[in-house]
């Protein structure tokens, strides 16, 4: 099977601009059929799906591989309604010259929109050839079987797809008259096969973007300025303009770069020019200690996000009131990001590991002013991302620094300080939340937050969303940032708790402009109100006296979220204990992602070192249901990822600031947790085949936070509600 | 100017300063891939490769350093059709998410397992305790390694 994997062959494809006549966006006309999924703004069949001479299909994915192995479930799907195996799928996936438009690989949303769009146009394909076998073998379409590309007519006549490649016309739209098959059918789906993007990525083979040489490539590197803002007053350009192996300097504005013809002679040329640059104005940024007060000042729109008042707060009831926070956090990436880019002819051709190659290519044209049919943007596989980080913002760079040398094309990496000190974090939240209970049920729930917004990619209707595009001689406008909007929401993602409540009021201060560049990071703010909600949960729960397992259950209808919660707790054989050592302690963490996509319960046990401060969580266990699962293992891999991930940013992290910047620099300025650190993880599957697949990845971050900050409370009896939960918040708790 | 190196058995001059850090060389110039980069700091192990058999950081070893050394990357344990215990092992347990840090787990188990062919699982953890992974892949990992140390252990008895 071919790799999914971009080779060598597909980079080089890229200098002859190959555009594909498919339309790709086609104008939706009034009145036409709803199609499911991504379907509905990729309508035809030849978009989706192309049967090869070989017996052979290539599916084109808009959806990308982040390392969730998206790619391989996609592949799944396909194979499974084509009757194919899978090795003779061949992905093709975001490339703006061949791949539908699906925008952004993100929420959580790919095998819902694009494994759908695949399931219904390869059901109607597999019918097509069905039916063009009929003709040709002179039987109907309901005496033949079907395997594995094999049509077979009573006789024991049989034709291939290979056969009917040349006669099999898909340039036509999707009807999604064709039933997919049962679940009951299922061989492929269901099953945990081997990614396909493994074996490469353990042997050295080109993967990434990272990894694609390009006959006469330069390296590029770029200098940002010591605040966000600052203006680029000099630079001595002369002075590093005869450094060893330096092509160009690159000015516009107060974007500044560097080409070289090796790449540590582009880094030494980079340090130089560093330390040469003088830089004025800019945004201070907060102290760490006031990032909270100074959030709180902020201008916010103000919205409800829910309201309900059935009854009056009884009298008697007892009251509850907490506020907790949540740091600037980093995506972090093990790989700084990485583009290259190159100009020929006036056309750009970009390769890059953004989560959306289509809006990629918008701000890119902006930026550069250039119509956007002049630039292919091709997607090639990054470390991981976790969201947007730094991954749209260098493809603008190395076109900046490619516009320089047309026709050499130039790879730019970015450095570790600029990932991290660069790149747009998760923003920092404060949760407010007030509650009463009486006779053992939450009688009264009131949850303000404060958040900048979340979404920040490029794609917006005006503007650009490239970082560098801000502080060019011809600076692009930065777009009005906008909440997500409910149900699936953005910073108030997850506020809106999944549980009974007949009185409450959910208020969300969404605050656009944020003085730190701050974007989408895994779950958006569903980390933080689920961190919050559910600390809140163990909060009323401990004030009516019940046990956090029971108090949730019986403010819960829903029997999947009940279910989750259930075997989660017999998995580890939940009891409730009214006592605690002082040093073990065990909690529960449960959301519904999005309020729309998977359930996910998990319990942590956690050990604090009562002298150091210091949390050890030795295991963590999770109870999962994602509808109709695809990969199994897949599934599972993503939920202990997500699980371990979370645990990493509820110990430990935090982006920390003074007034000359920002002070993550590098692993030790913002650690992560370790190998010898992290948790065991045991993970339940609740497979449901007959009910829709359900968004994942993201799904176990927010249970995890919350059943750890949950397990430290039960150990210690003192509840931490700022996070990080530090060796040093943890000793100030214990006081 | 011309600096020579030993590299998966094979002599090779690459034409670099001899401060450059033997990362660049080995992807640049011999058109490796596996070392990844990852900090340049040494902090992260990303870009582990073995000289002389122990794991060093290549964003910080300078290649004048290591011209008498022999270097060994993850290109030369094993293929796609013919894997390393260690590789298939990674396979085997889908010991990877995104990926990037594998190369460096891979390379820094080789140096465990070479010198500690019957690691226990705190063994492992500590042996990698200086390679980062942001995928939360940790368990998958450490079980690849224990999982490779006894088809190894197999292979020889």
């Amino acid at each position: 099977m071919t790799s999914p994997a971009v080779n060598r062959r597909e980079f080089a494809a890229g200098f002859g601009a190959i555009v594909i006549a498919f339309s790709l966006d086609p104008k939706l006309a009034r009145g036409q059929e709803r199609l499911p999924g991504s379907l509905e703004n990729n309508r035809r069949l030849d978009a989706w799906i192309r049967i090869n001479a070989d017996g052979s299909a290539t599916i084109f994915t808009g959806k990308v591989e982040l390392g969730q192995g998206i790619l391989t479930a996609l592949a799944q799907i396909a194979a499974e309604e084509l009757d194919l195996p899978l090795s003779r799928i061949e992905m093709i996936s975001g490339d703006t010259g061949r791949t539908p438009n699906e925008g952004h690989t993100d929420g959580s949303r790919s095998i819902e929109n694009s494994g759908t769009a695949l399931r219904i146009a390869a059901a109607e394909v597999r019918a097509i050839l069905i039916d063009l076998a009929a003709k040709r073998l002179g039987a109907t379409a309901d005496q033949l079987t079907l395997a594995e590309g094999i049509v077979t007519a009573p006789g024991g006549r049989k034709l291939g797809y290979g056969e009917l490649a040349a006669a099999v016309d898909l340039r036509r739209e999707a009807t999604a008259k064709v039933e997919p098959k049962t679940a009951s059918k299922y061989k492929i789906v269901g099953k945990s096969v081997q990614r396909l993007d493994i074996p490469a990525k353990v042997s050295g083979g080109a993967t990434y973007v990272h990894d694609i040489r390009l006959p006469g490539m330069l390296h590029g590197r770029v200098v940002r300025p010591p605040r966000y803002g600052a203006k680029l007053e000099t630079i001595n350009e002369a002075a590093v303009r005869t450094m060893p192996g330096v092509v160009a300097v690159v000015r516009d504005g107060s974007f500044v770069g560097v080409i070289a013809g090796r790449e540590e002679q582009a880094i030494k040329a980079r340090a130089a020019l560093s330390g040469d640059s003088r830089w004025s104005g800019g945004t201070e940024l907060p102290d760490t200690g006031k990032v909270y007060e100074q959030l709180l000042s902020l201008r916010t729109v103000d919205t409800v996000a829910s309201e309900k008042r059935a009854s009056a707060r009884p009298s008697g009831a007892r009251v509850v009131e907490a506020t907790y926070r949540k740091p600037y956090l980093a995506h972090a990436s093990m790989g700084p990001s990485c583009a290259l880019a190159e100009f020929r002819d006036g056309s750009l051709t970009i390769w890059s590991h953004t989560q959306g190659v289509f809006p990629l290519r918008q701000d890119l044209a902006r930026s550069l002013q250039i119509d956007p049919a002049q630039i292919r943007c091709i997607f090639a596989e990054g470390a991981g991302c976790y969201g947007r980080n730094g991954h749209d913002d260098v493809a603008l760079d190395a076109a900046l620094l490619a516009r320089a040398v047309p026709g050499r094309p130039v790879r730019v990496q970015w450095m570790r300080d600029d990932e991290f000190a660069w790149e747009p974090y998760g923003s920092a939240m404060v949760m407010k939340a007030q509650g009463a209970v009486a006779d053992g049920r939450i009688v009264d729930w009131s949850y303000e937050l404060w958040s900048g917004p979340h979404g920040v990619r490029p794609g917006a209707p005006d503007g650009s969303n490239l970082f560098a595009s801000w502080s060019l001689a011809q600076p692009q406008k930065r777009p009005l940032a906008r909440n997500i909007p409910l149900p699936a929401g953005g910073s108030d993602r997850n506020a809106i708790p999944g549980y009974e409540l007949p009185n409450h009021k959910i208020i969300n201060h969404f605050i656009p402009e944020m003085p730190v560049w701050v974007s989408s990071l895994r779950t958006l703010g569903a980390y933080a109100n689920v961190f919050a909600v559910e600390s809140f949960m163990d909060e009323l729960a401990s004030a009516a006296g019940a046990d956090p397992v029971s108090f949730r259950l019986a403010h819960l209808s829903d029997p999947r979220a009940r279910a989750v919660i259930e075997a989660v707790a017999k998995k580890v054989g939940w009891k409730n204990s009214k006592t605690s050592d002082g040093v073990r302690g065990r909690g529960i963490g449960f959301a519904r992602y999005k309020n729309l996509a998977s359930y996910v319960a998990v319990v942590a046990e956690v050990e604090v070192d009562r002298d150091s401060g210091k949390i050890h969580v030795p295991r963590a266990t999770a109870a999962v249901d994602a509808g109709l699962i695809v990969n199994p293992d897949g599934l599972t891999n993503q939920i202990e990822g997500g699980i371990i991930q979370s645990v990493s940013w509820t110990l430990k992290e935090e982006v920390r600031f003074d007034q000359g910047g920002v002070l993550a620099r590098d692993w030790q300025s913002y650690p992560i947790l370790t190998m010898p650190e992290a948790p065991i993880v045991d993970v339940e599957l609740i497979n449901r085949p007959n009910e829709r697949s359900l968004g994942a990845g993201e799904a176990s971050l927010g249970p995890a936070a919350a059943a750890v900050v949950n397990a430290v409370a039960k150990a210690t009896g003192r509840r931490i509600r700022d996070l990080p939960l530090t060796p040093a918040r943890v000793k100030a708790s214990l006081r | 100017m011309a600096i020579n190196l030993k590299v998966n058995g094979a002599s090779r001059s690459v034409p670099a300063e001899p401060d450059t850090p033997l990362i660049y060389v080995l992807r640049n110039d011999l058109e490796l891939n596996g070392a990844k980069f990852g900090c340049g700091l040494a902090q992260c192990g990303a870009c582990t490769v073995l000289v002389d058999g122990k794991a060093v950081r290549s964003c910080v070893t300078p290649i004048s350093t290591v011209t008498t050394s022999e270097i060994t990357t993850i290109e030369s344990l094993g293929s796609l059709e013919k894997p390393h215990a260690l590789q298939r092992a990674f396979i085997e347990e889908q010991a990877a998410q995104c990926g990037y840090c594998i190369n460096g787990m891979i390379m820094s188990a080789k140096e465990l397992l070479d010198r500690n062919p019957r690691p226990t699982e705190q063994d492992v953890r500590a042996a990698l305790a200086g390679n980062l992974c942001r995928c939360g892949t940790h368990n998958r990992i450490v079980r690849a390694v224990l999982r490779a140390a006894q088809a190894s252990g197999r292979t020889r008895t």
